[in-house]
Formats: C-alpha cells, sequence, structure tokens
C-alpha cells in the first residue's frame, strides 16, 4: 500500500496519534509501539525549573517518529501564532496542527480566526494541519491560502461519537481530490476510524479513544488494523450500496426448477 | 524589579538580560521556549533582550497533546 507522504517526508501508517491522557508514561510507551503511527501530536504547556516536561520529551524523542506540535487551547490569533513559533523552536519542524478554538462546551473551531491565523502561519513558513469543522467552504478557503492537508473534525474533541456528519466528511473528500484529508476527534470505536478511511480519507488522528480505553495497548493495536483495513477497502473499490437484493448465486441451472406453461 | 514568570511574580535584579533570568530560575540545559509580553523571543536573542519592570515572561517545554 502506498505510503503517505507529507513535505516529503514519509509517513508509516496513517494513523496518527495523541500522546496525551495515558494511565503512565510507560503505557504510552506501549501503546506507540503497537500502533505504530505515521506521527504523534505533542503540545507545549509551562514548564518549572524542575524540568518536568524533560523526561517526557526524552520518552518521544526515542520512538523516531515524526511530531506534530499542536496549538491546543488557543483562542485567539496572536496566542496561536506565538504558540507556533515557540512549538517551532523546541520541536524543529515546521509543522503545527493549528487549533484555534471558539467555543468552550463544543471545542468547535473558530473558523475565522482559523482563516487569519493559518493566512498568517503559512507567510512565516509553517506546514498548517488546520483542525476544522467539516465545512465545505472553510476547506476551499484554507486550501487558497495554502493548506495541503484539512483536518475536520469527526465530532467534539474527546466525546468518542464517531463520524458525526459523513454527509458533510464525504461531500469534502469528493470535492477536494487533492487534498490530504484527515478525520481529527471524536473518534471512539475502531469502526469509526475504518468509516473515514473507507470514505477515502488519508489518515485518523486520534488519542482518547486510545489513551482512556480500557486496555490502551490494545485499543492502539486495534486501531492500527482497521486503519489499515479501511483504506485498503477504499482503494479495493467499495460497491454503491442498492435498495433491493441481487441474488449472489447464479439462478442459471437451479436444480428442480420448471418453467410453468 | 518585579517580573511574571508562567504567572508568578518574581523579584530580580537589574540589570539583567533574559538569558541571566531563565538561568537565575533554573532553566539551564532545557528544552524550553519562551515568549515576553506574549512575543516569541528566538533562542538566540535571548543573551540580547533587556528586561523591564512589569514583564511577562512564558516558558514552555514539550508535553502530552493530542
Amino acid at each position: 500500500m502506498k505510503a503517505l507522504h507529507i513535505d516529503n517526508t514519509i509517513l508509516q501508517s496513517r494513523l496518527f496519534l495523541g500522546t496525551a491522557g495515558y494511565p503512565s508514561p510507560e503505557v504510552l510507551g506501549w501503546a506507540i509501539e503497537a500502533a505504530k503511527p505515521g506521527l504523534l501530536t505533542v503540545s507545549l504547556r509551562r514548564e518549572s525549573a524542575a524540568g518536568k516536561g524533560q523526561d517526557f520529551w526524552s520518552i518521544i524523542k526515542g520512538f523516531n517518529i515524526p511530531v506534530l506540535p499542536n496549538t491546543a487551547g488557543c483562542y485567539g490569533v496572536e496566542e496561536a501564532i506565538t504558540t507556533a513559533e515557540m512549538a517551532r523552536e523546541v520541536f524543529k519542524t515546521n509543522w503545527i496542527k493549528l487549533e484555534v478554538l471558539g467555543d468552550d462546551y463544543t471545542l468547535q473551531p473558530d473558523p475565522f480566526r482559523l482563516l487569519e491565523a493559518t493566512e498568517q502561519l503559512i507567510s512565516k513558513g509553517f506546514t498548517v494541519f488546520p483542525y476544522m469543522t467539516d465545512d465545505l467552504v472553510l476547506g476551499e478557503r484554507l486550501a487558497a491560502l495554502g493548506c495541503d492537508i484539512l483536518m475536520p473534525w469527526g465530532a467534539p474533541i474527546g466525546s468518542g461519537r464517531g463520524l458525526n456528519n459523513p454527509y458533510a466528511l464525504k461531500l469534502l473528500r469528493e470535492r477536494m481530490p487533492g487534498e490530504t484529508l484527515v478525520v481529527d476527534a471524536g473518534i471512539g470505536a475502531p469502526s469509526h476510524a475504518a468509516a473515514a478511511m473507507e470514505m477515502g480519507y488519508d489518515a485518523v488522528l486520534l488519542n482518547t479513544a486510545i489513551a482512556k480505553a480500557t486496555d490502551p495497548v490494545a485499543m492502539a493495536g486495534a486501531f492500527a488494523q482497521t486503519i489499515e483495513a479501511g483504506r485498503a477497502g477504499y482503494l479495493a473499490g467499495i460497491i454503491e450500496p442498492q435498495q433491493s437484493a441481487s441474488a449472489s448465486t447464479p439462478a442459471i441451472d437451479k436444480p428442480f426448477w420448471h418453467q410453468e406453461n | 524589579m518585579i517580573v511574571t514568570i508562567n504567572g508568578q511574580q518574581t523579584t530580580i535584579n537589574p540589570p539583567l538580560k533574559l538569558s541571566d533570568c531563565l538561568a537565575k530560575n533554573g532553566y539551564r540545559d532545557m528544552t524550553i521556549a519562551v515568549a515576553l509580553n506574549g512575543t516569541f523571543v528566538p533562542k538566540g536573542e535571548h543573551a540580547n533582550t533587556a528586561l523591564n519592570d512589569g514583564d511577562d515572561i512564558e516558558i514552555v517545554a514539550p508535553m502530552q497533546g493530542g
């Protein structure tokens, strides 16, 4: 199966994995080993003189997997840009998962500020992975600004609801065939990820579904398999649903059949 | 003079550069990034960045994220 490329980087998997909320650093490490993700998402938070973030970074660096820093929790354009600039220095990557939130109940992205921040970050040389709603026009505007990757939500972050609006997600895929599309957020079950991949999405980004599973390591393996299967199914060409039955066994030469006069 | 480091007010003795302030407050040899009054300050400019009374310093490091 053809690997996913982003900015000339070959990703080993179409599973993008978040690193937050695991029961322990050890479980996080085992989950990464089981998932074999294409990239790992990370964030920036205030550092203490005790250096609490340094151990985490040592663990992540050891996997030698590309990292995608985020601007999680940002509501304003300026704070998102400053966070992205700090992330570029810390993680030594131009990639940024741009979160500019507009509602603290649903954590829905603010489409207007997202556009503004995207334009500024692209002008500063970033490769922006915008966390967006599933709105087609927003996707087209982001692409016009220079985004080759779009990351529409499946459902609100951490909700585990799956794909709330399959119609909108399919429409994005159909209307933007040249974009790298990643369903980001809201995934709960492996079947949700499979559904996204069967639509032709290029990857799935998830965190909570694995980190908060009863057995995060087993769930990481389950997602890895289902994402690969979903992609393979999409490439193989899924049949169109029909309203009526269509016998798969040939009717010709059926025994005991007699033509009525 | 008083500056704020990650939300905590701290008294420092002027004149002081940003790099001095970081070192004196325990941030030596760490993977960090710094913003001063909401603006990112690249590592290469820490030694040339003078601090003023009331400055707001944010120091961040890698952390778990989704």
